[in-house]
């Protein structure tokens, strides 16, 4: 436990050191320089006339689709990460039951191609 | 003196922080020189002179730049939420950052030797996603809401094969650690490193980067024609700038890890030269200059083709990759290039 918590301080130490600097520059511009905010500079951004929509609107389903996808692929290779280590340990069994695991996989990425799932048009 | 470094706490921490402050300084001092040299190498593609007035040969333009940030006015949108507003950039130059910590510079040249380096590098540029989905979203504004949705897509899309293409080189080295990596491919030089066996894997990887990290000619979310500068439109001052930090930290570690994964990180590329640091920022630069050039050679994608590349191409790609490298290294094909485990694990 001690040897472990050893080894991960560093990426604290560094996240620190990072944080720390990211909030110096924001402030040195804060500080820095100067502010007169006024209606026209801080509304938002639009094509030459003022934005009449609230811009947190509706989008497309296609974009929660991707993320259903992804999310199913990043957990395949979360499952993929442990076996490629133990590869050497895990023998013939392990290795042919992440070949099914695969071929499951596999099916399914097939059926959601068949199904459009991955088309943008 | 050396005991007070090495045994107390308070010691151990100032040690630790001065390692940090040994590697984020010279980043940080490179990544300006990096700037400098994509803007060049640009320039000259389009036969322009690029930047040429600050400093000889316009050396210290980057330097100017940062000062001109500092001293602009930060302009917060009127229905911004203010604390996502600020937390985006920050989170999106700390998690650049932070996957420093476990790259290796030379043997045992690295700062936080975790077992798990490669996952860890992994995650964090998984969650990079969110600096760009928090800017877009806290600004309240359409066009970097539309442009987070798309790199939040993009992103994630590209990520899945870049997770495959490691397990490959996983399963070869049987370990997670870079320096087990990048010592699994010491042997006859050049040839021994993984660019050969993972041969195909090379160019997935690196077009793949190039779409993880928005870089032309995937830089959709900020597609100046359409969508003017994607999430970043609201933004300006020092939190744009950490937000491009952030963006060219990414590019750099991108390099690092084509570097480290298939081009054998330190090694020296013939036997007869010594291994060395220098090597591996060699390699980097190299990989930076492709990265360069890639901009300004190539057009913008367009989105739907972007997915499709993403999704049918190189997913069924690396997926067939990872299979055929584990029955490689299971059956021991070509002499046991697919299986380094004697010398990794």
């Amino acid at each position: 436990m001690e040897d472990l918590l050893r080894e991960y301080l560093p990426i604290v130490i560094f996240l620190a050191v990072a944080v720390g600097l990211g909030l110096v520059l924001v402030l040195a511009a804060a500080v820095l320089a100067v502010r007169h905010p006024d209606p026209e500079k801080v509304s938002a951004y639009e094509c030459g006339f003022n934005a009449f929509d609230d811009a947190r609107m509706k989008f497309d389903v296609r974009f929660y689709l991707v993320s259903i996808l992804f999310i199913i692929f990043d957990l395949e290779i979360a499952f993929l990460f442990p076996w490629a280590v133990a590869f050497k340990d895990v023998g013939m069994i392990g290795f042919w039951s992440m070949m099914v695991f695969l071929a499951v996989l596999t099916i399914g990425f097939a059926y959601e191609w068949k199904k459009g799932a991955l088309e943008w048009e | 003196m050396y005991e007070f470094f090495t045994t107390t706490n308070l010691g151990i921490a100032l040690t630790i922080v001065g390692q940090v402050l040994l590697i984020v300084v010279p980043l940080l001092v490179a990544l300006a020189f990096l700037l400098y040299y994509d803007r060049k190498v640009w320039a000259a593609v389009q036969m322009r002179r690029g930047p040429n007035v600050v400093g000889a040969f316009g050396l210290l333009q980057s330097f100017a730049d940062f000062l001109k940030y500092v001293l602009k006015e930060i302009v917060v949108p009127a229905g911004a939420d203010k604390f996502v507003f600020f937390l985006a950039p920050m989170l999106s130059f700390v998690l650049a950052m932070v996957a420093w910590a476990v790259i290796p510079f030379n043997d045992r040249w690295v700062l936080a030797d975790v077992n798990v380096a490669i996952l860890f590098v992994f995650a964090v540029s998984s969650l990079e996603v969110y600096g760009v989905i928090m800017g877009g979203w806290a600004s309240n504004s359409k066009y970097p809401f539309l442009g987070s949705l798309r790199s939040a897509a993009q992103m994630i899309s590209y990520e899945v094969s870049i997770g495959l293409i490691i397990i490959g080189v996983i399963i070869s080295t049987g370990s997670m650690n870079f320096g087990d990596i990048v010592r699994a491919q010491d042997g006859a030089g050049l040839f021994s490193w993984y660019w050969l066996p993972h041969f195909p894997m090379v160019f997935l990887f690196l077009i793949s980067a190039m779409a993880e990290t928005n870089r032309p000619p995937f830089d959709l979310p900020e597609a100046e024609s359409e969508l003017v500068a994607g999430y970043q439109v609201e933004y300006s001052s020092t939190p744009f700038l950490l937000f491009m930090i952030g963006e060219y930290v990414a590019i750099v570690l991108m390099c690092t890890l084509v570097s480290i994964l298939f081009f054998g990180g330190w090694l020296s590329p013939i036997e007869a030269i010594p291994d060395g640091a220098l090597w591996l920022i060699l390699k980097i630069f190299f990989f930076f200059t492709i990265f360069a050039m890639v901009k300004a050679i190539t057009p913008r994608y367009r989105y739907d083709q972007l997915m499709r590349i993403g999704w049918k191409v190189f997913l069924p790609l690396s997926l067939i990759w990872v299979v055929l490298v584990a029955f490689f290294a299971q059956y021991g094909a070509f002499w046991g290039t697919y299986a380094r485990w004697t010398v990794g694990g």
